[in-house]
């Protein structure tokens, strides 16, 4: 398998890919040509299914399949809505993408929307990403002047508008049924379902609500067919998957990386990572976005078998959560032996209780309690049994909410106990040397 | 205090409520609070107000989305609004220093503002550059690699 297979970054480098001109000279826009002139709507879908491409936003539900869950009640219109609100800790790959291809996402939407029937599409946008949706207004005016947006698509009959809207700083909008709230206006809390959005999603007409880097993917599963994308990557993990690095890392950035690929070549190879800065080592890697389970490095680079890990879904959750861990959104965060898990942890448990939405008592009170019981113990004031209390509200957040965000809120809190749990409790029985600035437990040393 | 769009806004405004469906054009809201955001630097009440007047919905309507968003500013804010971010990764890269190296430099905490006016500090969540970081943003524009010597000429530069 080559590594250097592009998908979507082929053209990244090429200088003025922004604008419309260049990028159809790299042959930008055949998919649309080929899709609207050449192909049905059913015929895409089909396409898209033998791909095998699994949603890319992190909880990789096969795209395909939720294509085919849309339904087509007469007279009722369709919605695709594109979530870019990209939120996750650790993850800034869609920002990458539409800052420098936003061309791409644009021939993507529209040979979605043409495949799901949609004639009004959104693009959601954090809201803090100003800049990038000025960048795809702009090429949306572009893709229109040419024809291959607007009424009529390159003289099919197909119409389709396309609108970049703007969210408002809240991460809870990255889980689709709070994102649909929020494009009608409203606060993002997170429906029950069902109905699911595919029945009832936005202004109560089916939708599809599919991540940047899945709908950037179908021009070029339209362009080569779904087989030969389903060739790239390994098993059910098929294709490239662009993984975003930061932390104690040598060559921070984005990657897109083909499925599969060895953790280890991904790490330290100077074409990826680049390994950790000079005279550290890895301590911990959070692969998949901040609330995946944290992994020490000797289970982030083999499983518990004693397997090689993989770049890939089935074996970055090889061993289920005891061993494992995901690769979700790929939001990968690497830490060297001077970080401090229990200081971390804290940080982001803050994190999912500012950003919990209130809807649901387990999620708005426990990311409150995990926060505090965390603050107290990286301050010097835990008590031990701070420790189990905390398994023990994360246990009780976990499958008890609305939306994932209560789960993701306690992975990273149970996992960071199962992993370091001797970090935890050196904090609570030595508050002094713990609490001293950029003190870390490291077994029987301590960096202080 | 009476609120009143400019009439490019106003114009912009209405151009934003016609990208929805008839009928639905609460869904402006949020770009629309932006826009008014952009006008007077912050959203009062009085702008919810106006705003609720203009999508023909209830002052209610906007105020519990107003302060749901953690981008819409409630008070007023000085002149440059520092966000930072202080989540995780940015904090790997380095940014616990170099934002305690800001506050010392302006000389206040986060939510405050220099008694010049000139600057806002406001900490925010993940801003999605955290391999570009540590990052603040300043309204629209994004400051990426923060070192304490690049946050030194960009505060001297915007004092200017």
């Amino acid at each position: 398998m080559a590594n250097d297979i592009k998908i979507l970054t082929e053209h990244i480098n090429t200088p003025g890919i922004e604008t419309f001109e260049v990028y159809r000279k790299t042959g930008g826009y055949n998919a649309v040509e080929k899709a609207i002139k050449k192909m049905s709507p059913e015929e895409i879908v089909e396409e898209v299914k033998k791909s095998g491409i699994r949603g890319r936003g992190g909880a990789g539900f096969p795209m395909g399949m939720k294509w085919s869950f849309l339904a087509k009640p007469e007279g009722v219109p369709r919605y695709l809505v594109c979530n870019a609100d990209e939120s996750e800790p650790g993850t800034f790959k869609d920002h990458y993408l539409m800052r420098n291809l936003p061309h791409l996402l644009i021939e993507g939407m529209i040979v979605s929307s043409f495949a799901l029937g949609a004639n009004t599409s959104f693009i959601y946008v954090r809201g803090e990403l100003m800049y990038v949706i000025k960048i795809l207004e702009k090429a949306i005016e572009e893709a229109k002047a040419a024809g291959f947006l607007g009424k009529n698509i390159l003289g099919s009959g197909y119409d389709l508008e396309l609108v970049v809207q703007p969210g408002g700083g809240a991460y809870i909008c990255g889980e689709e049924t709070a994102l649909l709230e929020s494009l009608e206006g409203k606060r993002g809390n997170p429906r029950n379902k069902p109905p699911f959005p595919a029945v009832k999603g936005l202004y109560q007409s089916p939708t599809v609500v599919n991540n940047v880097e899945s709908i950037a993917n179908t021009p070029w599963v339209i362009n080569h067919g779904g087989e030969e994308y389903a060739k790239i990557g390994i098993g059910r993990s098929t294709g490239t998957k662009l993984i975003s690095a930061s932390g104690h890392i040598k060559n921070p950035g984005v990657y897109e990386i083909p499925l599969g690929l060895p953790v280890d070549e991904f790490m330290n190879s100077d074409q990826y990572l680049g390994g950790i800065r000079d005279g550290h080592y890895l301590k911990a890697v959070v692969a998949g976005g901040s609330s995946v389970p944290i992994l020490p490095a000797n289970l982030f680079y083999k499983t518990a078998n004693g397997e090689d890990r993989l770049m890939s879904y089935e074996s970055l959750s090889d061993g289920g959560f005891p061993t494992g861990t995901m690769l979700g959104s790929g939001g990968f965060i690497a830490m060297d032996e001077t970080t401090c898990i229990v200081r971390n942890t804290w940080n982001f448990s803050r994190f999912y209780h500012h950003e919990s939405c209130g809807q649901c008592s387990p999620c708005r009170e426990g990311t409150g309690w995990m926060e505090k019981v965390l603050h107290r113990i990286e301050h010097g004031h835990g008590s031990m049994s701070d420790i189990d209390l905390l398994v023990d509200v994360a246990k009780k957040i976990e499958g008890n909410t609305i939306c994932p965000l209560g789960d993701a809120a306690a992975w990273p809190v149970a996992s960071a106990i199962r992993h370091f749990r001797d970090e935890f409790e050196w904090h609570i029985k030595h508050p002094n040397d713990a609490t001293k600035p950029g003190a870390v437990f490291m077994g029987a040393e301590i960096l202080a | 205090m009476s609120v009143t769009f400019t009439e490019d806004k106003l114009k912009k405004a209405q151009e934003i409520i016609l990208r929805y469906p008839e009928g639905r054009q609460k869904s402006a809201l949020l770009p629309i609070l932006h826009l008014a955001q952009e006008q007077f630097g912050w959203v009062s009440s009085d702008t919810m107000d106006y705003v609720a007047g203009l999508l023909s919905i209830t002052p209610v309507e906007v105020y519990e989305v107003a302060t749901f968003y953690t981008m819409f500013h409630l008070e007023p804010v000085g002149k440059h609004v520092i966000e930072y971010c202080r989540t995780g990764p940015c904090c790997t890269m380095g940014g616990e220093e170099v934002f305690s190296h800001l506050k010392t430099k302006l000389g206040i905490k986060a939510n405050e503002t220099t008694s010049d006016g000139l600057f806002t500090l406001k900490e925010v969540e993940c801003l999605a550059a955290c391999g570009w970081g540590p990052c603040f943003q300043i309204r629209e524009k994004y400051f990426m690699h923060l070192t304490n010597q690049k946050v030194d000429d960009i505060i001297e530069e915007l004092s200017k």
